[in-house]
């Protein structure tokens, strides 16, 4: 191996993927019962973290950043005077298993620049997980972007060999995707999700019945919008996750802060800051769909097209809906208490177990954990101090604010603590 | 008339589960429990040494996981802690555990079962990253080899998970602080105690033991975390945070920061 070339290949290959964050290592149920290398069947596991935060736990890379196309928030875009390089299968194989063996990585995520056509690009990256599959025996996890506008047979072989696939939408909008990417077609995106959610359904009806089926995508598949590069509303953005949520089975939909990478008046000037705390509030809106039992149409609607910057979503629904409060730490229920400011789902579990010993009080529920500096605004327990009775709405968030400035502005500083299912 | 003591056992977790055997048999007042490597006998109390017995441990052990597995789960965690006077904590949680009917595993609102169980999950933590942060280096001996410095004793905890994940290679994590470390050989881990000489960190320093190739490989690696990184979304708080500076000094892509 040409090491110093591979190296070259590697910081051009890499800084090109790294935009995508719809990269993690979970959720998959591959276990090493082959005596070969590696496993994927638990949580998945960080390996180390960027000095901006993020986490590292695969591989990140694109098999080549040439591009045909020209979409314009992508630093690979065809137009942009960059250097280019492409990675031979074999060499993306040898990176993988050497990094993997070092306990470096949990596995591989690979994307590409499209050469010649979707397809001819399609067909190199399976032949990489192909060939860490059948060659290397390799059990870690695999991640494949598909290339929009792949064809169904290459998507459905794909999924053999990947534990997750994923089409990024990029754009919220379909006016928008016009606007910033006119050689693709909306199709080109939905049509691949789709061909990757019936074969997981199908595969996943023959396992019940035929228990040899191989595994199709055990991971699922997810995607990413860019967030803050068009126009659009937090209301516009999270009505169209719900909508991958809902009809494509997506496991997880991303959301990434505009990383201004081209002068181009479609986009936000370079320099403009990347809008990180919405991104933030967005997350936790996410997390609030999907484990907290919220509506999308309870947190932004035609009244509330925004998230509120200056509190997280779930406080900014309590302000909104002040008369579901106060409710009883020691008889609500598991719904009712999850929704409660300052109270996350393993305090919710935490609750649930203890006052089954004894009726909680400030003291006990300080103990558990719970930040009662904004919890004690919505709740009662076992004391007669219930001094919140005539605030309203503004007069509470005032006082949050005030009292846990530090805390806040902490929370500024650190918006990916979501990726750790911190509580909202 | 106070039958008062100090129990004394040789620091493993088997001779611990033996001491809370005895303890309950002889139905001793126990007023500390010290490993032998640090006994300082109290003025007032008798001290007592207890053998390590298997059998004996394994009846408390079972006895532990018919009340309740996560208590099994913290008990152990917890101990593995090695935090000052843990021991007695843990007496006193079994204690609980076994006199009352219901599991008290998650009473959160006792001060000795939140303890514990807040020691258990730092353990949990160290373990989580020690999965992390095992850095491998291949030597020419043909074993992958890692040094760790854990702030608690977290290689029994780990042990598992490297087996199931590396079942194809030799490999070796060594604990620089306890002097020991576990040692696969395609078919089983052991535990070896040796004392190295040389503690391979970070790789600025290259040792002729490991393969040539070894340190292209590391240079690859910290290539790709530096061009990973986005400096216009740069947060070094968040990063030390994740990433605590006491083990940078094992991770092959921190090796410039240094
Ligand atoms: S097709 Fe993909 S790689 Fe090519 S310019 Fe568009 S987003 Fe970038």
């Amino acid at each position: 191996m040409d090491f110093d070339r591979i190296k070259e290949k590697l910081n051009i290959l890499a800084d090109a993927a790294k935009y995508d964050v719809s990269c993690s290592s979970s959720g998959s149920k591959r276990t090493n019962t082959n005596k070969g290398l590696g496993d994927s069947s638990g949580m998945g596991i960080c390996h180390s973290y960027t000095e901006d935060g993020r986490c590292v736990s695969l591989l990140k890379i694109l098999m080549t950043n040439y591009c045909i196309f020209d979409c314009a928030y992508c630093v690979t875009r065809k137009s942009n005077d960059i250097k280019r390089a492409a990675f031979k299968i074999q060499e993306v194989v040898d990176l993988t298993i050497n990094f993997y063996r070092r306990n470096y990585i949990e596995g591989l995520f690979l994307s590409s620049g499209i050469f010649k056509s979707p397809d001819y690009t399609m067909e190199r990256l399976i032949a990489v997980a192909k060939k860490l599959r059948e060659e290397e025996n390799f059990n870690g996890y695999i991640h494949l972007k598909s290339i929009p506008g792949a064809s169904d047979e290459l998507m459905r072989e794909a999924g053999l060999y990947a534990d997750r696939l994923s089409v990024n939408i990029e754009v919220p909008t379909i006016s928008g995707l016009k606007l910033l990417a006119p050689d693709k077609k909306h199709e080109d995106f939905t049509k691949p999700m789709l061909k990757v959610k019936n074969e997981i359904i199908q595969y996943k009806s023959e396992k019940k019945l035929i228990r040899s089926t191989p595994k199709y995508a055990p991971a699922g598949q997810s995607t990413q919008m860019i967030i803050g590069a068009t126009g659009e509303s937090d209301k516009d953005i999270m009505y169209s996750a719900t909508h991958y949520y809902k009809n494509y089975n997506m496991k997880r939909v991303y959301y990434s802060g505009y990383v201004p990478v081209a002068e181009d008046i479609r986009l936000p000037a370079i320099g403009t800051q990347v809008p990180m705390l919405r991104e933030n509030r967005l997350y936790q809106t996410d997390w609030l769909l999907r484990f907290y039992g919220f509506n999308v149409q309870e947190i932004l609607n035609n009244n509330h097209p925004n998230l509120d910057i200056d509190i997280d979503p779930k406080l900014g629904w309590a302000l909104r809906n002040l008369n579901h409060f106060p409710i009883d730490i020691n008889k609500a229920d598991k719904l009712m208490l999850a929704r409660v400011p300052g109270i996350g789902l393993k305090s919710v579990h935490k609750i649930l177990n203890a006052r089954r010993f004894r009726n909680l009080n400030w003291e006990h529920l300080k103990k558990i954990g719970i930040a009662l500096n904004r919890a004690k605004y919505f709740i009662l327990c076992d004391s007669n101090k219930w001094v919140h009775r005539d605030l309203d709405a503004d007069k509470i968030k005032g006082m949050i604010i005030q009292n846990s400035a530090g805390k806040f502005r902490k929370e500024y500083s650190t918006q990916l603590e979501l990726f750790n299912s911190k509580a909202v | 008339m106070n039958n008062s003591k100090v129990l004394i056992y040789d620091g493993s977790f088997n001779g611990f589960l033996t001491t809370i055997f005895v303890a309950f048999e002889e139905k001793v007042t126990v007023s500390q429990i010290q490993k032998e490597t640090v006994c300082q006998s109290g003025l007032f109390s008798e001290t007592q040494t207890v053998l390590t017995q298997v059998d004996k441990a394994k009846r408390v052990w079972n006895g532990i996981q018919k009340k309740s597995n996560s208590a099994l789960k913290n008990i152990y965690f917890a101990f593995q802690s090695e935090s000052q006077d843990v021991e007695l904590l843990l007496y006193r949680y079994i204690c609980k555990l076994f006199t009352h009917e219901t599991s008290i595993a998650y009473d959160y609102s006792d001060g000795v079962v939140l303890k514990i169980s807040q020691l258990a999950k730092s353990v949990g933590r160290e373990k989580h990253r020690m999965e992390a942060f095992v850095r491998f280096q291949l030597t020419k001996d043909g074993i992958y080899f890692a040094n760790i410095e854990p702030d608690f004793d977290v290689l029994p905890l780990i042990s598992k998970h490297f087996r199931s994940r590396y079942a194809d290679q030799y490999w070796l994590i060594y604990d620089v602080k306890r002097k020991y470390g576990i040692y696969y050989d395609l078919e089983k881990v052991e535990i070896v105690s040796l004392d190295l000489f040389e503690i391979h960190s970070n790789s600025i320093h290259k040792s002729h033991k490991m393969t040539a190739n070894e340190y292209d490989y590391q240079d690859l690696w910290n290539n790709y975390f530096k061009s990973t990184n986005i400096k216009s979304r740069i947060n070094l708080k968040l990063h030390t945070q994740h990433v605590p500076k006491r083990y940078w000094k094992y991770l092959s892509e921190k090796k410039q920061a240094i």
